[in-house]
């Protein structure tokens, strides 16, 4: 686990997330999501969820706002593809779903199997009915996740929000790995 | 592993479940258990049917139930549902919700479909998966006698809880509930309290 610090985005992102209310956060890691995740499990309001896989979170998020609770499922871009059936729940039952996605595949990639579903990832979620924004730039962050909060659940849409590839960066290497 | 000699009616264990447990909200996974719950109970109130999001019963159940961790939560659905999903049971071991319990109606088959056998006629035992998750209360449900015992540990939330129902692989004919699923979410939520928006 290197020792760096939390790149204010991750903060950010984290404060606008609890500022919406969600009570459960529901995840596959990613480490995007690292600074989110550890907040979820350390904060007494909320109900953290980690999943075997990200079509569950679907599911999970879906019942929390049948039980009247508000909540997020955070995954990578791969954890997308795993989702598109149980995506149909969203739409049949016009459920208010609000995902943050970090990207794999689009930018610095040293791994070529992220590519495909990366590619694909945002045209997925289209195709499922679910909007899709973007946060490139670590300004964007923040005002991106709030407003697709308030999509979610106070206009009841389905809202995913991409997290860009350039904001997490090059993957660092120990200096013995190849 | 389901053997398929059981002459436990579906039908007939349902009925008595949910009788048994009249304030538990229900989860229904899509096909027979979804039949069998509107079937037995149609008017019953609080009771979330599902269509469809094969191996969704369960992880939409554990978000209801740690939403409203004072109610009993009770999903209700088949082997092939539970199949799909079956790593939600590692989720739900993890989670450790106290509320929430999970009735297999396991026939061994893909009733749905036309009856082709399933992964629990074919050595899968699903106590054992649930246990090996981590699920700390496993029950197997052989008969009607059963029922009691389960309800108790539905309604003392002492779970979550995994019960094991091995049933006769007989037909039953259909019985639907409606099919809208926003009507449905929102009724739910209006048995809770709950505006639907």
């Amino acid at each position: 686990m290197p020792a760096t610090e939390t790149p204010i985005w991750q903060q950010e992102l984290w404060g606008a997330l609890r500022a919406s209310g969600v009570q459960q956060v529901a995840y596959v890691p990613d480490a995007g999501h690292s600074h989110a995740i550890r907040e979820a499990i350390a904060d007494p309001h909320i109900t953290d969820v980690v999943l075997t896989t990200e079509e569950e979170g679907v599911a999970v998020v879906a019942g929390a706002w049948l039980g009247g609770q508000r909540a997020a499922l955070l995954m990578q871009s791969s954890g997308v593809g795993n989702c598109v059936n149980m995506f149909s729940l969203l739409d049949s039952c016009r459920f208010p779903f609000l995902a943050l996605v970090t990207m794999r595949g689009e930018y610095a990639e040293f791994n070529p199997w992220q590519g495909p579903m990366g590619r694909a990832t945002e045209d997925a979620l289209k195709l499922m009915g679910i909007n899709v924004l973007r946060a490139d730039t670590p300004d964007d962050v923040a005002e991106t996740v709030s407003a697709a909060a308030d999509a979610a659940f106070l206009a009841g849409e389905r809202v995913a929000v991409l997290i860009g590839q350039r904001l997490i960066g090059r993957k660092i290497w120990k200096k013995d790995s190849k | 592993m389901n053997t398929a000699t059981s002459n436990l009616d579906r039908r007939e264990l349902v009925a008595s479940l949910l009788a048994a447990v009249p304030e538990a909200l229900v989860v229904t996974g899509l096909g027979n258990p979804t039949y069998d719950v509107h079937a037995t109970a149609p008017d019953r109130a609080g009771v979330f049917h599902l269509w469809g999001a094969m191996g969704g019963a369960v992880p939409l159940a554990l978000g209801l139930a740690l939403a409203q961790p004072e109610r009993q939560v009770v999903v209700i659905t088949g082997d092939g549902e539970m199949l799909m999903g079956i790593g939600s049971l590692g989720t739900v071991a993890a989670s450790r919700p106290s509320n929430l319990s999970i009735v297999v109606l396991d026939n061994g088959h893909f009733g749905e479909t036309g009856m082709q056998q399933s992964h629990t006629s074919l050595g899968a035992n699903l106590g054992e998966i649930a246990a090996g998750f981590g699920i700390g209360v496993v029950l197997r449900i052989n008969g009607l006698d059963d029922v009691d015992d389960l309800a108790k540990h539905i309604q003392s939330q002492s779970g979550p809880v995994f019960a094991h129902a091995v049933i006769a692989t007989g037909e039953q004919p259909r019985a639907m509930p409606g099919r809208d699923g926003a009507a449905a979410k929102n009724s739910f939520r209006a048995h809770l309290g709950l505006a639907p928006l």
